[in-house]
């Protein structure tokens, strides 16, 4: 029988899936953000789950917000990155050093 | 027993599709991984029935964002042999991190699994039970205050991606609206009185 332990299992992995894409794929804001939104995903997994398992709605609910924020994040996160490609002529995270940090 | 293999089939198809995201070397690529992972886990939740989420996250994830993203990866002109170097300079911190990230969250996971509360007992839904109504009746209810605010802060969404991409370039040929419904008859019409030619 399915748990919820094998569906926190699930979303573990694809947590750490996501980290592991963060850093591998440091170049290229792009993929950065799709790492975002597989972390995001991963968390919404382990929301649902409980909700399920708990019978508690509300956490469906706080899937329902974090998906608001998470599309609202993606639109302006590719906006800044439209801008960015406009004033550099490219998206290298490591060609960002202006404010050398 | 056909909702053991069908959870475990999409729970590879899942894993799978998260590596292609993160392994691929080309953007595109990725984008439609993520596409098959988002359909993946709208499926996974249909079997955790929370429907009207996996519906949502069709639509909004695959519909919107993702189609959103492949826009601005074909927008850009993205050179992609000068964005694959240093691969693999990272690949081993990112491995170790991984790892022990997988470590502490699996062995909290498992260690902790006897007393997880629900784990054994799955209560079956009623007969005419809806998700969607249970979860209307919650949002318009109890957390109405907070879905106003997710309105608004989609309302802001919109207009930062607009304010940030918005610009003016110089000796571009745009029309003038205000001019044009303020243009009067006697601004553009000139009668002109022409003689009749006779023929001589």
């Amino acid at each position: 029988m399915i748990g919820l332990e094998h569906y926190l299992t699930l979303s573990a992995a694809l947590f750490v899936i996501a980290v592991a894409g963060i850093f591998i794929n440091r170049k290229n804001v792009i993929v950065l953000l799709m790492c975002v939104e597989l972390l995001l995903l991963a968390v919404n997994f382990n929301f649902v789950a409980f909700s399920r398992f708990l019978d508690d709605t509300t956490g469906q609910v706080f899937v329902f917000f974090i998906l608001t924020v998470a599309a609202a994040e993606a639109a302006i996160g590719l906006a800044i990155l439209v801008v960015l490609f406009r004033s550099r002529r490219s998206i290298d995270v490591q060609q960002m050093d202006v404010l050398k940090g | 027993m056909a909702g053991v293999i069908f959870f475990y089939a999409l729970s590879g198809v899942l894993i799978g599709s998260a590596l292609g995201v993160i392994a691929s070397r080309n953007p595109v690529h990725s984008v439609l991984y993520l596409v098959l992972a988002f359909v993946t886990s709208s499926v996974l939740w249909l079997l955790l029935e929370a429907e009207f989420l996996a519906v949502v996250l069709v639509l909004v994830y695959v519909g919107a964002v993702m189609v959103l993203f492949l826009f601005v990866i074909m927008m850009l002109d993205v050179n992609l042999v000068q964005l694959r170097e240093g691969y693999t300079r990272y690949a081993p911190l990112g491995a170790l991190v991984a790892v022990i990230l997988a470590a502490e969250l699996i062995g909290v996971i498992w260690f902790r699994a006897e007393s997880l509360p629900a784990s054994v007992s799955l209560t079956p839904r009623p007969a005419g039970y809806s998700n969607t109504e249970v979860l209307g009746t919650a949002l318009y209810t109890e957390h109405l205050y907070a879905f106003e605010l997710a309105a608004f802060l989609l309302l802001l969404a919109i207009v930062a991606a607009i304010v940030l991409t918005m610009r003016r370039r110089p000796g571009l040929k745009v029309q003038n609206v205000a001019q044009q419904v303020a243009v009067r008859r006697e601004d553009r019409v000139r009668l002109v009185k022409v003689e009749p030619e006779r023929d001589a």
